[in-house]
């Protein structure tokens, strides 16, 4: 059957079997690996993608069902190649993985949860991401990244000024410098400490 | 993990969907998918086609009436969760609700797939029951209505026979100006299957009087009971009346054992959730202004 879906901006068309799940379809017809397949039965949330912005199991899904919709996946969430969106960088700063292979999906659901409450509770985070399992069970380092990306999307919306460093509540961003572009995130390099960043 | 091959269709009307279904006997419906895909998966259900009804608009919405709030059978559960208005006129199911699932299942799950699903611990029959809803089905011929009571036999097993679809469930809403709710649940993780759950509803008169009391219990056998309360009715109960009007409703109920729970825990944390639930129900009503205050 033929079925074709917006995967992270991009309308993609596959001919798939009625039986193929969302999840097989990302990774193996659009090469989408980032999509992890854990109990393939919906208990685990490793496979979780955004399905029109809401996190859904890809893995309870079939790509026949999804024809149509709007799919993002880990992939679509950086704002350019080689960078992190502030999600991704906070689960990096507060070493919120380990193996990594919970990480897509934890990513994703913090995401979603963001887009509709940026000043999430720990009640909020904790029932967000409790249908996404973590068998290194890094759960305390998790619910910490999601708070910190919260904290910094909501600074964002504050004139610069205004904001205060995370770490240093009532200090003076940046040192104080507020020169143009100083203490923007730069594009990360892998493999370097703090991703490159001074 | 993968499922069986069989066949797929969207159908563009009900008609369409129940002409489908009168068909083929070994044909599914599938809305959200979140319990059938599993089933599939492993392989404990082999339909011949599934017949994708998330899409039909006349199966879809939340619609507020006088004397009852209806909920389409593909809204999904997350969306009943959200709304102000199904909040408003049924606090009931929004306190059940965050229980049924996790978030991103109840992004897809839909309320009528849980109710045609019938599972024994499931919330949302659980709420169903309590309140005595009615279920709409419809098939080729005719579009019917059937109480909860009548509607669920068993564990997974429904009144609903092979070419009938689902279409609504129609919860009562309480006139009285004091009402209040209340749900607990027991499982071995959150949101996981309840091992017990309860939910009661009162209404309470301006002095403080029941006029009107409901109590559902979940998980505990193979369907969802109500519980009979009554004695409650014209009384400003305390809370030891409580107690000893639901523990000598529980004590001969009849209980499922297994792994997890036996029969007899069931039984003790049903009494328990029950006085719970009905307790939080009048404190919550008691809290409410009357139309007289």
């Amino acid at each position: 059957m033929k079925i074709s879906l917006k995967v992270n901006g991009q309308l993609r068309e596959a001919d798939v079997e009625p039986r193929k799940t969302l999840l097989d379809t990302l990774r193996e017809d659009f090469l989408l690996v980032g999509s992890h397949a854990g109990c393939e039965h919906g208990v685990c949330g490793a496979c979780t993608v955004l399905i029109d912005g809401e996190p859904s199991r890809s893995c309870l899904m079939f790509a026949v069902q999804a024809d149509g919709y709007e799919i993002t996946t880990i992939e679509g969430l950086a704002p350019a190649p080689g960078e992190l969106s502030v999600v991704q960088d906070a689960f990096c700063e507060t070493h919120g993985l380990q193996c990594g292979y919970c990480t897509p999906g934890m990513v994703l659901t913090a995401h979603a949860l963001l887009e509709h409450n940026d000043a999430p509770s720990r009640d909020d985070i904790v029932e967000a991401i409790s249908g996404n399992i973590c068998r290194c069970t890094g759960y305390g380092q998790i619910v910490e990244a999601v708070e910190f990306a919260a904290d910094r999307l909501r600074k964002t919306n504050l004139p610069r000024h205004a904001r205060s460093d995370a770490n240093n509540p009532g200090k003076p961003p940046f040192g104080g410098n507020d020169a143009l572009g100083h203490g923007v995130l730069t594009a990360v390099q892998p493999d370097t400490p703090r991703g490159g960043r001074a | 993990m993968k499922p069986a091959p069989f066949d797929y269709i969207r159908p563009v009307s009900l008609a369409e969907a129940c002409e489908v279904l009168a068909g083929d006997e070994d044909a599914r419906i599938i809305a959200g998918g979140q319990t059938l895909i599993p089933m599939l998966a492993m392989r404990l259900a082999r339909p011949s086609r599934l017949v994708d009804v998330i899409r039909l608009q006349e199966l879809r919405g939340i619609r507020v009436e006088d004397d009852a709030i209806v909920i389409g059978a593909t809204t999904r559960q997350a969306e009943v969760e959200r709304s102000e208005e199904a909040r408003a006129a049924l606090p009931l199911l929004a306190k059940a609700l965050p229980w049924v699932g996790h978030p991103p299942t109840r992004n897809r799950g839909t309320v009528g797939g849980s109710i045609a699903n019938a599972d024994p611990s499931a919330e949302i029959p659980l709420v169903a029951v309590t309140l005595g809803a009615d279920i709409e089905i419809a098939n080729t011929s005719d579009r019917t209505a059937m109480p909860a009571d009548d509607f669920f036999i068993g564990p997974m097993l429904t009144a609903v026979t092979p070419g009938d679809c689902v279409c609504a469930v129609r919860f009562p809403r309480w006139q009285h100006a004091r009402v209040g709710t209340g749900f607990h649940e027991v499982s071995a993780r959150q949101s996981d299957f309840a091992f017990v759950a309860a939910a009661a509803q009162v209404a309470l008169d301006d002095d403080s009087r029941c006029i009107e009391a409901t109590l559902g219990l979940g998980g505990i056998g193979d369907r969802a009971l109500r519980i009979d309360v009554s004695a409650l009715i014209g009384h400003a109960p305390s809370e030891t009346a409580i107690a000893d009007i639901v523990r000598a409703a529980a004590k001969d109920l009849e209980a499922s054992s297994d792994l997890h729970a036996s029969a007899s825990y069931r039984r003790r944390v049903a009494a328990t959730l029950g006085i719970r639930a009905l307790t939080d129900a009048f404190a919550e009503a008691a809290s409410e202004r009357g139309a007289g205050q």
